[in-house]
């Protein structure tokens, strides 16, 4: 009975198709409006999430100088530098950091076989490249030999394109200022991070010819930390806080003249601020399920009205109330079902395009496809009720006259 | 007659309304019918006979008097169990025919079998059969706006046959149709009375029609005027 119930209600929706359609619209976009909005949403906390881990999962940055937002943020300069022994001391004292580097930067011009290109140049030790998880796509790391102060680099992507076209860049040597340096290794390209920032613009050279031949001091101006697996960045943050006031005489109460950035933190922000939007742009698309679902009790009822005869018909014939009622309901609830699965098709592909608009991975969330699915068809019960109840309640005869 | 009644009115009333505008549509109403009779209601308009056969058909209640079918107190039964008598017992032909619109002639008479539960192939089997009992088998997946007016009421016929009733109940069945259709239709009727055993109860207002039946109602003001044998034509 209910299969037959439910392929009547098939026919009847089929009967009318133009109808049916504009009966459902309502809930087609509430539901498709929804699943793009999530998935969309979804692509984009992905796409800040492997940013934020191409930059090095737990990744720490200890920097001089407070790390201040708006006017006069840059005054880092001001603040005294660190020298190697804080590495040292970190790397001794904290055992919730497995990796310490120095890490100085600045902007030089790398030639190249007559090609000038303008890079950022990182000195820096073998950890760097730990930390960052950054691995090589050809040649080696330092050797121990080199990081006493040898001419020798690892470049990016970006370099060796700019400089070198598609050629190997092993064994070649390139300019750096007045630096003639062996290249040994080339980096795996990781693209863009969360900053818009070209990471793969980059070439890297042990931290003593950094400090000699390019900075011409030895003075560190940052560095570069992981946390070690089992420790939680903030544990890792406090001991580092804790040992930087002992080193440099901080007393409690005083502001601190250095600042640790985390990674973590900033991919949990960045994360927050999508599902804050996701979710407010998902609850205006739940409204429109909404409203679809009265659209659809508006033509239920109607359609009870036009029905009258055929319900009159029915109970003459010997349906129960309860089946009219069912039949009604099931209707409903196929149409808005229907509706539905309309509506999770032109979300997946509104989705899709938008991802792909947005440059964020397309993810679709089998969770909420089943829930926008579900609601759609609750839609139908809850609004298909009370239409689906005056049809039962007809008196036959009356019914009949209609 | 030596048979059980099949169906026995006794004192039926049915008040519409209170008070002033009180109207006794049926005032005392009382008959028997028995297994295979074929009985024709007549009456002005406003007799009761309309009244009588929505009572008789369980789409309406008496407001007193007791109505027995097959021994069974109807006015006792409810909503429910009332549609559960319509679908075992009764069948339907209306004076509108009364078809679902854009439905196949065949599925217009499967319709009382799938309320009856019934498997898709038997139910075809028999929806076909009696289409097949009114002529109309090959017209079985026409829409009723495809078909004439004899051929819907025909439709009609089979859908109340589908449902193997003990009783036809007819109301007005020759109402829209031209007198050659509606000799057509009584004949069909009187073949189902005869050879099939089907207990026929209708409303007409045309003496010719009744003539078809085996025993005439009269009524009046709600009451029963008369109610003997007609002086069957063949």
């Amino acid at each position: 009975m209910l299969w037959e119930t439910f392929k009547l209600a098939l026919q009847s929706i089929i009967r009318n198709p133009m109808r049916s359609f504009l009966t459902v619209l309502g809930v087609v976009i509430g539901v498709a409006a929804v699943i793009a909005m999530v998935t969309v949403g979804n692509g984009s906390s992905a796409q800040v999430q492997a940013d934020v881990e191409s930059m090095g999962a737990g990744l720490l940055i200890l920097k001089p100088g407070q790390n201040r937002m708006g006017p006069g943020a840059n005054d880092g300069g001001a603040a005294r530098p660190f020298d190697l022994s804080d590495v040292e001391a970190i790397l001794d004292q904290i055992n919730s950091i497995s990796v310490a580097v120095p890490a100085g930067s600045q902007q030089v011009v790398a030639i190249f076989a007559g090609e000038n290109y303008q890079t950022s140049v990182t000195g820096t030790r073998n950890g760097y490249f730990e930390a960052t998880d950054w691995a090589l796509s050809s040649g080696r790391l330092f050797s121990a030999s080199e990081e006493k102060g040898k001419a020798v680099c690892i470049i990016g992507e970006t370099v060796r394109e700019e400089l070198m076209g598609g050629a190997d860049p092993i064994g070649e040597k390139i300019r750096i200022e007045n630096l003639n340096c062996t290249v040994i290794g080339l980096l795996e390209a990781k693209g863009a991070n969360t900053f818009g920032m070209d990471q793969d613009d980059i070439v890297v050279m042990p931290f003593k010819t950094f400090a000699r031949r390019i900075a011409g001091s030895s003075d560190v101006t940052s560095i570069t930390l992981s946390v070690r697996d089992g420790f939680s960045s903030d544990r890792a943050i406090d001991d580092l806080t804790s040992l930087m006031q002992d080193i440099r005489r901080i007393d409690p109460g005083e502001e601190n003249d250095f600042s640790i950035r985390d990674t973590e933190q900033l991919a949990n922000m960045l994360g927050s601020v999508t599902s804050v939007l996701t979710g407010l742009l998902s609850a205006v698309a739940a409204v429109s399920l909404l409203v679809g679902g009265i659209g659809i009790m508006n033509i239920m009822l109607v359609s009870v009205t036009e029905r009258t005869r055929e319900i009159g018909i029915r109970m003459a014939v010997g349906a129960q109330a309860n089946q009219v009622l069912l039949q009604f309901l099931v209707e409903a609830i196929v149409l808005s079902a229907l509706g539905g699965m309309l509506g999770i098709l032109l979300g997946l592909t509104m989705g899709a395009v938008g991802c792909e608009m947005l440059n964020v991975p397309f993810i679709p969330d089998p969770g909420i496809i089943a829930v926008a699915f579900g609601f759609s068809a609750v839609v139908g019960v809850v609004f298909g009720y009370f239409p689906a109840r005056s049809a039962a309640r007809l008196d036959p005869i009356e019914a009949l006259r209609h | 007659m030596p048979t059980e009644p099949l169906i026995r009115f006794k004192d039926i009333t049915r008040v519409y309304g209170r008070g002033e505008a009180e109207v006794r549509a049926l005032d005392g109403v009382s008959f028997d019918i028995h297994p295979g009779e074929f009985v024709s209601i007549m009456g002005p308009s406003g007799s009761g006979k309309s009244t009588a056969m929505n009572v008789l058909g369980c789409l309406d209640s008496a407001t007193s008097g007791e109505y027995l079918f097959q021994g069974v107190d109807v006015s006792r039964l409810d909503l429910d169990q009332r549609a559960l008598l319509r679908r075992h017992y009764l069948g339907f032909i209306f004076q509108g025919y009364n078809l679902l619109a854009r439905t196949s002639a065949m599925q217009n008479v499967e319709l009382p079998l799938i309320y009856k539960g019934m498997g898709r192939e038997e139910r075809e089997a028999r929806a076909l059969a009696a289409l097949q009992k009114v002529g109309l088998a090959q017209r079985a997946h026409h829409d009723p706006s495809e078909l004439s007016g004899g051929q819907q009421q025909r439709v009609a016929i089979a859908r109340a046959l589908a449902g193997d009733p003990q009783v036809i109940l007819a109301d007005e069945p020759t109402g829209n149709l031209d007198t050659k259709r509606s000799v057509e239709i009584m004949e069909l009727m009187v073949e189902l009375n005869q050879s099939e055993g089907i207990t026929i109860v209708m409303v007409t207002h045309e003496d010719d029609m009744a003539a078809f039946g085996s025993r005439l109602i009269w009524m009046v003001d709600g009451k029963v005027e008369s109610d003997h044998p007609t002086r069957k034509a063949k």
